[in-house]
């Protein structure tokens, strides 16, 4: 089986803090400015995760949230010394942080890249001031702008989000945004279709008859002209929501997608490991208090670890694999599962033009990648 | 053996949440059948689902020793009735073994049309009735209110009614010593003469097998006895006698005027019909009893295991059923849509209701039920008259010569502010008004309706128009011919024959779009588009197009989201088994269900 231990680490680190809490967010978040104790309970996780996943090379390192640009730049450094001393660092390591507009601050920023954060993922959103009220942004256009200049000064890598498909959003307006983003000269435009998630505050406000989010197919043909229009400017759309400009991908990312082993650190992190043929998937405690206690207890952070059956471990690869450019192998898939592919469903998916098969390489077709959660029933339930 | 004078049998007569159970509670008490921390549940309502719906389902029985104030021992039978009219035949049969009735009225609401039904069902079984007054303790009585309604609406004497609190425990002794004072005892039977004794109910225990209960009219049950029921023409020896105090207590014989149970190795509760005689077979009676009537189911379902798999679980299930409910009927029926399951008989709806509970509670079954369904009586042209049970299986339309149908006299009992809404849902349900009176500010509303009519959420539209406060009741008035048609409904070109239904040519085409209507929302959107179609024979009558899905794919899948997506994906292979696959088209099984409740607003 080909799970080489030497196969590339990414590290990914939870911050679980926000100023304040977004109306479409379902992720592990608390409202807190700051806490000094986390660090140190990240660092003596990243230790325990060493001592369990043993010599590999790291990458790349993600800070994620919540908003960890509220981490300071000293812990972001120690963070990554942590890390680099550990496992060391590949030639290109990819270290990226996400940031939002209203928290940009030049100086701090400065001190990222001097910690070795090289890439910088900006949640904008929308240029569009009613879109930012609507989605209950903290920053307005004006600073979006600002900060994604800024941004572009200072990271040799710059992401941005876009979220489209909120209720009132015409062509014009996403036109717009994209507009803004193309000339802006970020090199990777993330682009998410607004999803109402279960329990948040949008869930309740369309149960309630106020409709946050367009129509199924007017997002439709709003993600198509997206695509048409980024991938005129020279963006290839590398995952159902990313585009990138020539060697900007997100590399990260990319590990989870192609079903690489991911260290996750930080309260509610997930993780996934391969040793010795068996692939681990992990929780870290979700609540801080909780983290910080089980770390030191027991050197590692973790609420759960589940050893993926086969099954398991096969569906995974191929849900997050085929949301990718290049595909899954179903070769790979078949060792993992160890059990032959199901031809018949396939054949059938790449007649309708959803799949293609390339060699090795099973790939969603465009349309395919527009259809995917159906794609994906399609080959896992039966 | 008890004096025959110093005996009274009475039933207990009132609306669902009147407080029927309490007060048999309280009796039983009172009287010492059982300890105080055994009365901690109710006692009679035994099946958890008699429980959590407050209904009677199955008859009871209670022996309750008393010595009243006159100095004398009596001997009170209680027969706990189901109250529901689904049960109206069990319930006849029930009233016929007593002598007297309590009609227990909640002194805060008053008369409901349930407590009509069934107080009326008690005077045409010429009981004496004694009226009580329950939850006097309430703020909100009105015992001088509740007696006037009783004397107008009923129309017996309510100036000596009995106030009191079940709950509370007030004027219990009051209720015990009416029963002896004002009812009467059985009439004289002799114990020497050949044995005449009715089947009031039967049911299987697991430790007993079947228990049967049954009230003496003349001679002895003994135990070893060898006995005859004389409808069934079945021979058993008697094993056991006795009575419920509550507890099963046994005794050696029971002798006339007397309620006791007798078990006699009977092997399944449909060998025991409810209303038969029982004799002894060497000394058998003259004459049978009047009244039996075999169970005659009145509505119909398919019902199928959602994964069919399940399905020799699922006739297993029905098995062990029929042997305790020998009402409820069930033969095979293959369905395109549904594939293997049962078409099943109730005695109406509750009863249906009940059982599908059963199955899925008691045996862990996922069920598929389709709409329910009447009995039609299809008149042919070649003058013989045929059954139809599942509109899926009605002939072909030439060769009919006209359809009746089931109809129903219904009384609704409302405050008058829903009064409009109720006469609207009945009129829209092809109803016709018979009567509308008036008590206080409640009014009374008598309507015929098809039973075609009041299967479908009549119930659920009734609550809903009334905001819970219209109380209902029916009883059955006959078969009325309709202009009747079957109506087809068809997905992606496909008829699919659970979804089938015979409806009335005039209500046909709004039907017909509002299924179609609901379906657009309830099938799932395909990769391709989905006509949906209502039709009478080969004309479309209704139509709506399902568009083809475009999008469908998670914008954010990170990290974390591999064992969210993954978690997804088990919930939704479950989900699969729910789905059933019809032509291309897979159709979740809530839409069978959720398609078929009318909804008019």
């Amino acid at each position: 089986m080909d799970d080489t231990p030497d196969e590339p680490l990414a590290v990914y680190i939870h911050w679980p803090y926000c100023v304040r809490i977004c109306p479409y967010c379902d992720f592990n978040v608390y409202k807190q400015k700051t806490d000094a104790g986390l660090t140190p309970s990240i660092l003596s996780d990243l230790q325990g995760w060493r001592d369990w996943s043993g010599p590999r090379e790291v990458s790349s390192i993600h800070f994620g949230g919540g908003t960890p640009s509220l981490m300071s730049a000293e812990d972001i450094s120690k963070t990554i010394s942590q890390v680099k001393t550990l496992w060391g660092l590949s030639e290109v390591c990819e270290i990226a942080i996400e940031a939002n507009p209203h928290d940009a601050d030049e100086g701090k920023w400065r001190a990222y890249r001097e910690a070795g954060i090289n890439r910088l993922s900006l949640g904008v959103q929308s240029f569009h001031d009613p879109a930012l009220k609507l989605l209950g942004r903290d920053h307005d256009a004006a600073q979006a702008r600002k900060a994604l200049k800024l941004a572009v000064d200072i990271f040799p890598s710059v992401s941005l989000d876009i979220i489209f498909g909120w209720a009132g959003q015409s062509e014009t307006l996403l036109n717009a945004d994209l507009d803004i983003a193309l000339s802006s000269g970020a090199q990777h435009i993330s682009t998410y279709q607004l999803t109402i998630e279960d329990g948040t505050a949008f869930a309740k406000a369309e149960a309630r008859g106020d409709i946050k989010a367009v129509d199924s197919d007017k997002s439709a043909d709003f993600y198509e002209g997206v695509r048409e229009r980024l991938m005129a400017e020279g963006f290839e759309h590398y995952e159902v929501s990313n585009f990138a400009k020539l060697g900007h991908r997100s590399k990260h990312n990319l590990a989870y997608w192609k079903g690489r082993d991911y260290v996750g650190v930080g309260p509610g992190a997930h993780g996934r490991l391969t040793v010795e043929g068996t692939r681990y998937a992990t929780v870290a405690e979700m609540r801080p208090q909780d983290y910080q206690g089980k770390v030191s207890v027991s050197g590692l952070g973790l609420a759960e670890k589940e050893a993926l059956s086969q099954t398991a471990w096969a569906e995974e690869y191929l849900l997050m694999g085929l949301r990718i450019e290049e595909g899954i192998s179903l070769k790979r898939f078949e060792e993992i599962a160890g059990v032959a592919s199901r031809k018949k469903i396939m054949q059938e998916l790449i007649q309708n033009g959803l799949l293609r098969r390339d060699c090795d390489k099973l790939k969603a077709t465009s349309e395919g990648r527009l259809l995917l959660d159906y794609v994906i029933e399609n080959l896992l339930i039966w | 053996m008890t004096v025959q004078k110093n005996i009274r049998n009475f039933s207990i007569v009132a609306h669902i949440d009147h407080g029927k159970s309490t007060l048999a509670d309280r009796l039983i008490s009172f009287t010492g059948g059982l300890s105080d921390r055994e009365m901690s549940e109710q006692v009679l309502d035994n099946m958890d689902i008699e429980k959590e719906r407050g209904i009677t389902i199955k008859a009871q029985t209670v022996r309750l020793e008393y010595k009243a104030k006159d100095g004398e021992d009596y001997v009170l039978n209680l027969m706990d009735t189901p109250g529901h009219v689904d049960f109206a035949y069990e319930v006849s049969r029930s009233l016929s073994a007593c002598e007297g009735s309590i009609l227990v009225v909640d002194a805060s609401q008053g008369v409901e049309a349930q407590t009509l039904a069934n107080v009326y069902q008690a005077i045409e079984h010429d009981h004496e009735i004694v009226p009580v007054l329950n939850k006097i303790d309430l703020p909100a009585a009105e015992p001088d209110r509740v007696r006037a309604q009783i004397e107008e609406v009923i129309g017996i004497d309510a100036s000596e009614a009995i106030e009191c609190s079940a709950k509370s425990g007030i004027g219990i002794q009051e209720v015990l010593e009416a029963i002896c004072d004002k009812l009467p005892a059985p009439t004289e039977g002799d114990p020497s003469k050949p044995l005449k004794a009715m089947l009031v109910d039967a049911w299987y225990d697991q430790y007993m097998g079947v228990v049967v209960l049954f009230r003496v009219i003349e001679g002895t049950v003994k135990k070893g006895m060898r006995i005859r029921t004389m409808n069934t023409g079945a021979n058993y020896t008697v094993d056991k006698v006795g009575y419920f105090l509550p507890k099963p207590t046994d005794t050696d014989s029971i002798g006339p005027g007397e309620v006791g149970f007798l078990t006699a190795s009977i092997k399944e509760v449909a060998d025991a019909a409810v209303g038969d005689t029982i004799t002894e077979d060497k000394r058998p009676t003259e004459t049978a009893l009047d009244g039996f009537k075999p169970a005659q189911p009145v509505v119909f379902c398919g019902i199928f295991p959602v994964d069919a798999a399940d399905f020799e679980d699922l006739r297993a299930a029905m098995g062990r059923l029929r042997l305790n409910d020998a009402s409820f009927s069930y033969e095979m029926e293959t369905s395109a849509a549904l594939g293997f399951g049962f078409r099943c008989g109730f005695l109406g709806l509750l009863h249906l209701e009940i059982i599908q509970e059963r199955l899925e509670r008691e045996f862990d079954l996922d069920l598929i039920t389709t709409a329910p369904s009447v009995v039609y009586t299809l008149d042919m042209r070649n003058g013989e008259s045929q059954q139809l049970h599942n509109p899926a299986d009605m002939p072909d339309v030439m060769q009919i010569e006209h359809i009746k149908e089931p109809w129903i006299k219904a009384t609704i009992m409302t405050p008058d502010d829903y009064l409009g809404g109720i006469l609207k849902l009945c009129q829209d349900r092809r109803g016709v008004q018979t009567g509308l009176s008036y008590v206080g500010s409640r009014a009374m509303v008598e309507y015929e309706l098809p039973l075609n009519e009041v299967v479908f959420d009549f119930y659920d539209r009734l609550k809903s128009v009334s905001k819970g406060y219209a109380s209902f009741d029916y009883q059955s008035i006959g078969l009325k011919e309709g202009d009747l048609v079957k109506m087809s409904i068809l997905v992606n070109g496909d008829p699919v024959d659970a979804l089938s239904m015979l409806v009335h040519r005039n209500n046909a085409e709004s039907r017909g779009r509002q299924m179609c209507e609901r379906l657009k929302d309830l099938i799932p959107r395909h990769m391709f588009k989905i006509p949906v179609q209502a039709a009478i024979g080969g004309r479309i009558i209704a139509r709506e197009t399902i568009a083809a899905m475009r999008k469908d794919v998670t914008a954010k899948c990170y990290g974390g989201d591999a064992s969210r997506k993954r978690k997804l994906l088990d919930k939704q292979k479950k989900g699969k088994k729910r789905m059933r696959q019809f032509g291309k088209v897979e159709i979740p099984q809530e839409a069978f269900i959720a398609a078929l409740k009318m909804d008019d607003s």
